[in-house]
């Protein structure tokens, strides 16, 4: 035991209270050389870095999520508190805690501190964001405050390229020193840190004046709510007008090395496990790429300058009627434009049943990729006409669509409310921090974080599943003397007449069953798969508008209206499906969402079938 | 009087945090958070939906509290 607390610290934790800058100083001290994982069975993110010390010393460097208490109200908390106190069944108590504290906001973040103390483990304060705190006039006397604690006390500031330096020479030079354990009531911690407070920190104002300032616009209840929508459009627009582009180069590109690999390849199996599985499943994925990025860039600035946390003060409210929480906002938002970028978003709530409502009822907004199958139903079957005067039919329609997911969604969290655990006040207690300008650097890696956590853990299911899709839709092959479309020889093609019995009480017929299939990879391939099991190939552009007059002359109405009922709610995408299971760390939570989206989606064609056939 | 009943923009003591429940895992968080007797408040926003939650500062730091929260905080006026 003594000679681990003599040796020099092979592994160092950071440890303090959200928002006091940690990230960024982890960051700062390890660059990109970070592994970001999740800790077993909870979806609490680990992350891990390595730092060479100036002798070549390597010390591995364990980002612990932000707590205020060892006393845990969250799984973050909790994975914190294991952790410290040498509890954690997967991690090693680090041999030092390097404890991070806002220099603007001692008082709050000294009583973890020494909270901390108490465990009598070797540890480091960091005070951070020296540079903020001096420019607000605050005073801090470290020498005094590294007496009064017994540990060494450096500044730091994490957003600066050497904002670390005397903290990286502090770790290199010294024998780590271990304060004595102890434990005391919980009320002397605030004692304790107000003795601190007066003993070595002068603080003029207990607010910065521009802080101030600025949230009494943001916060304003009527100029709040405005700042908040005009914030909101111009980040999709950008989303739309940005992303536009490279997915285009994207599909392009895909489909350029598709055709050239098959004019490479022969005619066969491998050329079409290539071309149509594996490049078109790959593609499928990649596409959705640059909003992603796009959107999540913007919620990184957000979040990094303060202002989400304020937008969940502003909505909380109207949210948690709907059975949400205010931080349930930007997921929900983001979800128009790809439910995936939205249930990553969903991380951001701390409260695990709030984070799986949210999963659960984000993929309801009507996302960019439902709307080729949208075009190509209400093109066939919605006539172009004005009605009342004003509205146009198809718009219309199109509008309820929308609608149509989003009361789904509000109705579902407000029914969750009346299951399971809702006794149990939800709490919000949000901190509302001071306003920050965004570290360029902290941004970046926070979006190549997102960007892999997207492509290599959902990539490789997606990759799976879409070669899995293949099999079904090409084997077995049709035989010699084929008449009717290959698809319908194949698994793919016997699934769907087999569901057919199971989908004839909403109007769904076998060719519909046939391409909902390969439509699983993305709600848009359907369209593709419509055009397959109608055996229509024509050159590009033309396609749809056979495939849209074969559809008008063959369905009723009532089948194309029961058929756009089920993509407003059917879980018809791999690459959601398998960010639910990343976000959520289980197959049962994941079962469990495609299951009552199913069933969401069933119930709602066989009402809108139903009701049609009685009308008509 | 609850901090919850504190008019915007008025400074006051926090006296207590009552338990609503026992455990009240909400009350003991509000204790970690710093609402121990003796630190002042002040009422700094509300919230356009009802006025709720509401914006509180306590020392140097700004929390939002929905009104169930802020009402187990009981204060005293300055």
């Amino acid at each position: 035991m003594s000679e681990a607390v003599l040796a020099l610290p092979k592994s160092i934790a950071l440890v303090g209270n959200p928002n006091c800058g940690k990230t960024a100083l982890f960051n700062r001290l390890t660059g990109s050389r970070q592994k970001v994982a999740n800790y077993a069975g909870v979806t609490v993110e680990r992350k891990e870095g390595r730092l060479e010390l100036p002798s070549g010393r390597k010390i591995r460097i364990l980002d612990l999520p932000g707590a205020y208490s060892l006393n845990a109200t969250s799984p973050d908390e909790a994975v914190t508190r294991d952790v410290c106190l040498g509890l954690h069944p997967d991690e090693r108590q680090p041999d030092l805690l390097l404890c991070v504290a806002d220099a603007t906001n001692l008082r709050l973040h000294l009583r973890f501190v020494l909270e901390l103390k108490r465990l009598g483990r070797p540890m480091v304060l960091a005070l951070n964001m020296a540079d903020a705190a001096r420019k607000r006039g605050i005073t801090i006397n470290a020498k005094v405050l590294e007496q009064e604690l017994g540990f060494p006390v450096v500044e730091t500031i994490a957003v600066r390229r050497e904002g670390a330096a005397a903290l990286i020479a502090a770790l290199d030079a010294q024998h780590p020193i271990t304060p004595p354990a102890s434990s005391a009531a919980e009320t002397d911690l605030h004692a304790e840190a107000r003795h601190l407070l007066a003993r070595a920190v002068h603080m003029p104002d207990p607010t910065s004046p521009l802080d101030a300032a600025i949230d009494r616009w943001v916060l304003h209840p009527v100029m709040g709510l405005m700042i908040l929508a005009v914030v909101m459009l111009l980040v999709f627009q950008s989303v739309y007008a940005w992303a536009g582009p490279f997915s285009d180069g994207i599909e392009s590109g895909i489909g350029w090395l598709g055709q050239s690999l098959a004019g490479q390849l022969p005619e066969g199996l491998l050329r079409s496990l290539l071309v149509d599985g594996i490049i078109a499943g790959v593609g499928g994925v990649l596409v959705f790429l640059p909003q992603i990025l796009i959107l999540f860039f913007f919620i990184l600035v957000l979040e990094e300058s303060g202002y989400l946390p304020r937008a969940a003060f502003l909505l909380d409210r109207f949210m948690v009627g709907a059975g949400l929480s205010g931080r349930a906002f930007i997921p929900m938002l983001s979800s128009f434009a790809c439910a995936i970028p939205g249930i990553m978003a969903a991380r951001s709530i701390p409260n695990q049943r709030d984070r799986f409502l949210t999963i659960l009822v984000a993929p309801m907004m009507t996302c960019s990729a439902r709307l080729p199958v949208y075009a190509l139903l209400i093109g066939a079957f919605i006539p172009d006409r004005t009605i009342g005067g004003m509205f146009n039919l198809q718009g219309l329609t199109l509008f309820i669509l929308y609608m149509a997911g989003i009361l789904g969604a509000l109705s579902v969290a407000w029914i969750a409310r009346f299951f399971g655990r809702h006794n149990e006040e939800q709490a919000l207690m949000l901190e509302i921090p001071a306003w920050r300008l965004p570290n360029p650097l902290d941004v970046l890696i926070g979006l190549k974080e997102r960007g892999m956590i997207f492509l290599s853990r959902a990539g490789t299911l997606i990759l799976a599943l879409s070669v899995l899709l293949w099999v079904l839709s090409t084997f077995p092959t049709p035989p010699a003397d084929w008449t009717r479309p290959a698809i319908e020889y194949s698994f793919a093609g016997h699934i769907g007449h087999a569901l057919a019995v199971i989908f004839e009480p909403i109007g769904f017929n076998w060719q519909i069953c046939v391409a909902l299939i390969p439509g699983l990879a993305a709600r848009e391939v359907a369209v593709a798969g419509l055009a397959s099991v109608y055996a229509i190939s024509a050159p590009e552009g033309q396609a749809e508008q056979l495939l849209s007059a074969a559809l008008a002359s063959q369905w009723s109405l009532a089948t194309a209206l029961s058929l756009l009922a089920w993509y407003v709610f059917a879980p018809q995408c791999l690459a959601t499906l398998s960010v639910v299971r990343r976000e959520t760390n289980s197959w049962r939570a994941t079962a469990f969402w495609a299951a009552l989206l199913v069933g969401l989606a069933y119930l709602a064609s066989l009402i809108v079938y139903r009701l049609t056939l009685i009308l008509a | 009087m609850h901090l919850s009943d504190l008019p915007l923009g008025t400074r006051a003591t926090v006296v207590a945090v009552s338990n609503l429940t026992e455990p009240d895992p909400i009350a003991s968080r509000l204790r970690d958070l710093g609402f121990v007797a003796g630190e002042p408040v002040s009422l700094v926003a509300l919230g356009p939906f009802g006025a709720d939650p509401i914006l509180v500062q306590i020392g140097f730091t700004r929390f939002a509290l929905r009104r169930s929260e802020a009402a187990r905080i009981e204060v005293q006026h300055v």
